[in-house]
C-alpha cells in the first residue's frame, strides 16, 4: 500500500492564494474579487503582484457576483471570494442567474467551508454548498484534498471553461499530495489500491481515509482510497471500476446527508452496480463552536472512525 | 442620427409588435414595454453605439446593454429585432416552446444582441457596472447602459450596485429607470414605497438627470447629459407611462402582466400606426 507523508500542516486556502497568483501569471485575464475577505482568502500577494487586477468588493456579496459576471462577459476571468456560506446560500439566485444561466466564466473561491471552521460556529459553517453548487446546471464542483493539490486546482479551475466551485478550508491540515502533481478537473484520484473496501471521500478527509487504510491494513484488511476531487462532473468509471474490485464502499464527506458526494456517488452505484455503502456525513443538523479537531471527532470524520464505518460496509457484502 | 419623428414612427411599430407578441403568447408583460419603448427606441435607434452585423457578447468595439428588469422582455425583443439582429418573424414566437424568445431574455441559445440572462430581479445593474469596469480595465471607450424598473428598486442589491458603481467611479455606466410608479400589485408608494429616487441616487453619488419618457427630445438631451466624463455613475429618471399608447391599457398596474384578448388587441392596433411593416 502506498504510504503519503505529511509534508507539513498548512492551510488549503493559502494552496488556493499560491494557486492564484500563478493562475494571475499564466494568464493576464484572471482577476480576484473579494467582499472583505482579502486576506481570509489568502488574495494578499495576487494583490499587491497585480494591484489592478485585484478588485474589491466590500460587504456585498450579491453586487459581486453580478460584477463577476459582467468582467466575465468582456472576457476576464474572475475569482470570487469569501466563505463558503456567503458565496453560496447568500448568493444562490445571484450565482443561478448570473453564472450558471448566464453562462459566464466566473470561479467561486470557497473558503472556510464545513465544520472545521471551527470556532465561528455554524452561521459560518455551511454543510450544504456542495448540494447547493452540484444542482446549478453547468457548474463544475472541485474540492481538493491540500495544499499542493488545491493550488494545482487553482491553475486548472482558471483554464477550465465554464463556471466552478472551489471549495477549500480554514484549518492547517497535511500537505501529502506532490507539490507538481498533474491536476485534471473531472478526474478521480485512486490514491491507494485495495481490494477489500473502498473509501470514497474529497477535501482533507482524503487524509483521514489514508491513516484509516493504514489502521485497516494493520488488521488485514485492504482499502482502496479514491479522491474524489471533483464531486462534479463526476468521474462515474472511477467509481464503479473500484466498486468492481472491492465490493463494498464508505463515502464519507464533510458536508450534511444531502446532496453531497454522498447521494452523488449513490445515485451511480445504483444505477450501475448495487452495492453496500456506508455514508459518513454531518447528517441532518448544523455545526457549532469548537476546535477543527474536536468538531472532526464530535462529526466522525476522523480515521478512526473511517476504519470502523468500512468495517461495517465490509460485513454488508 | 434619428430624429424625433422618425423615431416616433419607430415606437409605434414597437408597440405594435408588443401587443401583437403578448397577444399570441397569451401571456407576457405588456404595460412596462409599452411605458419604456419610447426610450427603448431612442436607445437603439439613436444613442447606442452597436453594430448588429459585428456583434459579440463581449461587447468589444460597441456598447452593452443589460435589461436589469427582464420582464420588459417583449420591448427589448421588438428593437433588437428592428434594429436587424435578429428576422422580426422571430418575434411571433415569444414564450413558444423551442423559441429564441424565452419568456425572460437568456443567452443560452445565443439570442444576437443578448449579453446576459435576466429575470430574476435587482440583479443587472451589478452585471452592467461589471461590463463597465471590465471596459475601463481594457481602456475601451463604450459605454454601458442599464434598466431598471421603479418596483425593481426596492431590492437590495440595485443599492449595493449603486454604491460600488460609484466607489469605482464608473462614468461610462448609464443606468436609466422606468420611474412609471406602478408594479404588479399595486402602484409602487403603495406596495413598496422606493420614495424620491432622485434624492437617493444623489446621495448614493450618481449624476442624477429627470427626463420625461415619451418625448423624444427630452430622451435625447438626457441621454447626451449622460455622456460627462466627471467620474460619476449616471442615472436617468425616466418619467413614463405603464401601458403608454394605448388607452384602454395606459396609467395602471393592471396590465403589468396580462396579455389582451384578440379583441382588445385589434382595438389597440387602431391606436398603433403602422410603419415599418408588422412581421
Amino acid at each position: 500500500m502506498k504510504k503519503y507523508k505529511d509534508q507539513g500542516k498548512v492551510d488549503t486556502r493559502s494552496g488556493f492564494g499560491a494557486g492564484l497568483v500563478e493562475a494571475g501569471r499564466k494568464d493576464s485575464r484572471v482577476v480576484a474579487m473579494t467582499a472583505d475577505l482579502k486576506g481570509s482568502l489568502k488574495m494578499d500577494a495576487f494583490a499587491a503582484e497585480f494591484p489592478d487586477r485585484f478588485i474589491q468588493c466590500g460587504i456585498a456579496e450579491a453586487n459581486m457576483v453580478g460584477v463577476a459576471a459582467g468582467l466575465a462577459i468582456t472576457g476576464k476571468v474572475p475569482f470570487i471570494g469569501s466563505f463558503a456560506e456567503f458565496v453560496t446560500g447568500r448568493v444562490y439566485d445571484q450565482l443561478r442567474q448570473e453564472v450558471a444561466y448566464g453562462h459566464t466564466n466566473v470561479k467561486i473561491a470557497s473558503s472556510h467551508a464545513g465544520i472545521t471552521l471551527g470556532e465561528d460556529g455554524a452561521t459560518h459553517q455551511t454543510m450544504e454548498d456542495i448540494a447547493l453548487m452540484r444542482a446549478l446546471p453547468g457548474m463544475a464542483v472541485v474540492v481538493p484534498c491540500d495544499y499542493n493539490q488545491t493550488k494545482n486546482a487553482t491553475v486548472a479551475a482558471a483554464e477550465w471553461d465554464g463556471p466552478v466551485y472551489l471549495r477549500f478550508g480554514r484549518p492547517s491540515v497535511p500537505n501529502f499530495t506532490e507539490p507538481d502533481a498533474p491536476f485534471e478537473i473531472g478526474k478521480v484520484y485512486v490514491m491507494n489500491e485495495g481490494k477489500d473496501v473502498s473509501i470514497i471521500t474529497c477535501g482533507h478527509l482524503v487524509w483521514e481515509a489514508l491513516q484509516a487504510a493504514e489502521v485497516l491494513e494493520a488488521e488485514g484488511i485492504s482499502a482502496e482510497v479514491l479522491n474524489v476531487a471533483t464531486v462534479k462532473p463526476l468521474d462515474e468509471a472511477a467509481v464503479v471500476a473500484s466498486l468492481k474490485k472491492t465490493g463494498c464502499a464508505v463515502v464519507a464527506e464533510e458536508h450534511n446527508a444531502f446532496g453531497g458526494l454522498g447521494e452523488a456517488v449513490a445515485s451511480v452505484v445504483a444505477a450501475k452496480l448495487p452495492t453496500p455503502l456506508e455514508f459518513v456525513n454531518g447528517e441532518d443538523k448544523f455545526g457549532q463552536s469548537g476546535t477543527p479537531a474536536e468538531l472532526m471527532k464530535a462529526w466522525g470524520f476522523d480515521a478512526s472512525h473511517l476504519a470502523e464505518a468500512a468495517k461495517k460496509a465490509i460485513g454488508r457484502k | 442620427m434619428a430624429n424625433p419623428q422618425e423615431l416616433s414612427r419607430i415606437a409605434s411599430q414597437v408597440r405594435r409588435d408588443i401587443v401583437r407578441m403578448v397577444t399570441t403568447a397569451k401571456s407576457g408583460h405588456p404595460g412596462g414595454s409599452l411605458g419604456i419603448t419610447d426610450v427603448m427606441t431612442a436607445l437603439y435607434f439613436n444613442e447606442m453605439k452597436h453594430d448588429p452585423k459585428t456583434w459579440t457578447r463581449d461587447a468589444k468595439g460597441q456598447d452593452a446593454f443589460i435589461i436589469s428588469a427582464g420582464h420588459l422582455a417583449p420591448v427589448y425583443y421588438s428593437v433588437l429585432a428592428r434594429a436587424g439582429y435578429f428576422d422580426p418573424k422571430e418575434l411571433g414566437t415569444l414564450r413558444k416552446f423551442g423559441s429564441l424568445l424565452q419568456g425572460h431574455p437568456c443567452v443560452t441559445d445565443h439570442l444576437p444582441g443578448v449579453f446576459q440572462s435576466s429575470g430574476s430581479l435587482g440583479q443587472g445593474l451589478s452585471c452592467a457596472a461589471g461590463i463597465a469596469l471590465g471596459k475601463k480595465l481594457d481602456g475601451a471607450p463604450e459605454r454601458v447602459y442599464c434598466l431598471l424598473g421603479d418596483g425593481e428598486s426596492e431590492e437590495g442589491q440595485i443599492w449595493e450596485a449603486g454604491m460600488w458603481a460609484a466607489h469605482h467611479k464608473l462614468d461610462n455606466l448609464i443606468a436609466f429607470t422606468d420611474w412609471n410608479g406602478q408594479q404588479i400589485d399595486g402602484p409602487v408608494e403603495a406596495v413598496g414605497g422606493v420614495g424620491d429616487l432622485r434624492d437617493k441616487w444623489t446621495a448614493f453619488g450618481w449624476d442624477v438627470i429627470e427626463a420625461e419618457g415619451h418625448d423624444f427630445e427630452s430622451i435625447l438631451k438626457a441621454f447626451e447629459l449622460a455622456h460627462a466624463a466627471d467620474g460619476k455613475p449616471k442615472m436617468i429618471l425616466f418619467h413614463t407611462e405603464m401601458g403608454h399608447g394605448v388607452d384602454f391599457m395606459a396609467g395602471t398596474h393592471k396590465w403589468h402582466g396580462k396579455a389582451p384578448s384578440p379583441e382588445q388587441c385589434e382595438e389597440a392596433m387602431k391606436q398603433l400606426e403602422e410603419t415599418l411593416g408588422d412581421y
